[in-house]
């Protein structure tokens, strides 16, 4: 099977190791998840808000539990996966912070990609228009957009700083989906980058390099 | 199928030997009552067993033999249907205790010549279980590709994957839980309650009398079928509706539709089904605890589970509710095997699994096509 993957997912895909245990939170229609299975036999699982998307998932014979990352995660074993990745999904949680201290509880690696905040476009259409950016990533008006928890690729890696996790990788992907890495270029990345994607780890542990 | 003979359109098999039971009791020639649909490969490996609830039979997916209604899962089994009948060989038994020819306390004891009645040997949901694994042996299936059944069926369903895991390769557990609650409990109560206080129930010895407990029997239903159904399913179906009249009867007749349909369901019941049955089946599904009969955490029940699970609740269940579903997909989350869970948005309560639901559908025919890939077969 060749499906085409979202550019975001592909670089996530690339992050994960063949034959590794992967849970997908929000994983949708299930693409990522049958193109790891496909492509490097990971023995995935997913966790879908939506109802229409938990039966596309099994029907392609995927394991997909419906719920919600901002209250089912604590059900999920410590040290249950090699991988989570929550991509796209963080800044519409409820509590970010809880929700990625769950995910490095649960898993050895976490994937986590978010629309970055810090992308010149939103800065400009504050300081020049003096309002909310609504962008090809951020769509929806302040009142329906899901997302209610917006941070910068600087944030978030204040945040895995206070949370002590290790990132391994971090990439930025800018409006044409050309990816960049993030090391050495922070500041760049934070006004060119419209996604970061971000492999973590947790702190602490030597031996926590990706497979 | 050496032991299996046709009779009337009806099919049954007598176990080779005898049946032990959870409670220490065991039972001599069992016979076991039931239909199949479809075809089996001649590798065996599209064989699925369909659990009925409470008060269904085999009879899932043809004419009943006693109502002449078409089956009870006839919109999800056939050909084309969620559960093919094109592709899977399908087997529904009637569950041991049953009254639709399976070995059951209305069935003549062969040791007397007479209906057992009390006589029976309380059982369980695994003594039911250990039959029909019993039964397939007969059939010379070894390993089936599912097992599928709703509430009380569903708990066949979880026992299936509990004391047979290598025998059952995919289960769908629908609008059903790993323990009968107190509440759940509290209401076969109250239906048993009636049924011993019908004076013709005569001790569960009313087989060669006239007059049977019908009305205990009746009430029973009545009050099950409360619980069957959501608040808002009520409300749409009858509202305050009155039946045939516009203005109240003062007096203590049916005036309210909603008191006609019970009472219709509760007489149409009694000529189907067997008051003892009623009592024997309930007090199995009563003592229905699966990690509580293993004396370990449910998780551990399903430890190194090879089986793939889907479950499936519905949002007005309040008999099995969604929190029920989660228990187990929690358990078995913990111990990775493999689950998926699906609540769908339904507000016709605990019925629900066997109406038109069309996510329902959706969910199990997309499970079972997605499982057949990693099915090996007997």
């Amino acid at each position: 099977m060749t499906e085409t993957l979202r550019p975001d997912l592909k670089v996530i895909a690339d992050f994960i190791a063949p034959d590794a245990r992967l849970l997908d939170i929000g994983c949708g229609d299930g693409s990522l998840l049958a193109y790891l299975r496909d492509a490097a036999n990971v023995d995935g699982r997913g966790m879908e808000l939506s109802q229409s998307g938990v039966n596309a998932c099994v029907a392609k014979g995927l394991t997909v539990v419906q719920g919600d990352a901002d209250l089912d995660l604590k059900d999920y074993p410590t040290d249950a996966f090699d991988y989570v990745v929550l991509s796209q999904t963080l800044q519409a949680t409820r509590n970010p912070k809880e929700v990625l201290q769950q995910l490095l509880r649960i898993s050895h690696h976490v994937v986590v990609s978010f629309p970055n905040f810090g992308n010149w476009k939103v800065r400009l259409a504050l300081l020049f228009k003096g309002r909310m950016p609504v962008t090809k990533s951020l769509d929806q008006p302040w009142y329906s957009t899901p997302n209610i928890h917006f941070c910068t690729i600087r944030d978030f890696m204040d945040l895995c700083n206070e949370l002590n996790a290790q990132i391994e990788q971090s990439v930025s992907l800018n409006a044409a989906a050309h990816v960049r890495q993030i090391n050495g270029s922070l500041a760049h990345a934070n006004w060119i980058g419209e996604q970061a994607i971000f492999l973590l780890s947790r702190g602490g542990s030597s031996n926590a390099q990706p497979r | 199928m050496n032991d299996a003979a046709k009779h009337s359109g009806q099919l049954f098999l007598d176990l080779p030997g005898p049946l032990q039971l959870d409670s220490g009791a065991s039972l001599d020639r069992v016979r076991i009552a039931y239909q199949t649909y479809g075809t089996l490969k001649s590798d065996k490996s599209n064989a699925v067993l369909i659990c009925h609830a409470l008060t269904g039979d085999q009879h899932v997916a043809s004419e009943h033999p006693v109502t002449g209604k078409a089956g009870w899962w006839s919109n999800m089994v056939g050909p084309g249907l969620p559960i093919d009948t094109d592709r899977y060989f399908v087997i529904c038994q009637n569950v041991l205790g049953g009254c639709q020819g399976t070995t059951g306390p209305s069935e003549i004891n062969p040791e007397t010549g007479l209906p057992f009645g009390l006589d029976f040997p309380v059982i369980t949901i695994a003594d039911m279980v250990r039959a029909q694994a019993a039964a397939l042996e007969v059939l010379g299936i070894e390993k089936l590709f599912a097992v599928i059944g709703g509430s009380m069926g569903g708990m066949q369903v979880l026992e299936w994957a509990a004391s047979y895991p290598e025998r059952v390769h995919a289960v769908v557990p629908i609008a059903t839980a790993a323990r009968h609650t107190a509440q759940n409990i509290a209401f076969h109560e109250v239906g048993r309650q009636a049924i011993k206080a019908d004076p013709n129930w005569a001790a569960g010895n009313y087989y060669a009398k006239k007059e049977k407990p019908t009305n205990g029997l009746a009430v029973a239903r009545m009050t099950a079928h409360i619980t069957y159904l959501s608040e808002q399913a009520l409300q749409d179906k009858f509202g305050r509706n009155f039946q045939d009249r516009d203005v109240a009867s003062f007096s203590f007749e049916a005036d309210f539709q909603v008191e006609s349909y019970l009472r219709h369901q509760g007489i149409t019941f009694v000529d189907r089904f067997d008051a003892n049955a009623y009592l024997y089946i309930t007090r199995a599904m009563d003592y229905f605890d699966l990690a509580r009969d293993r004396g370990c955490p449910l998780a551990e029940v399903f430890q190194n589970t090879p089986v793939r699970f889907c479950l499936v609740s519905f949002t007005s269940d309040w008999l099995f509710p969604t929190t029920q579903a989660k228990e187990l997909v929690r358990a078995l989350n913990a111990v990775a095997a493999h689950v998926s869970f699906v609540e769908i948005e339904s507000s016709r309560g605990h019925d629900a699994f066997l109406l038109d639901e069309p996510e329902m559908f959706d969910t199990v025919r997309g499970f079972l096509r997605g499982a057949e890939p990693a099915f090996k077969g007997a």
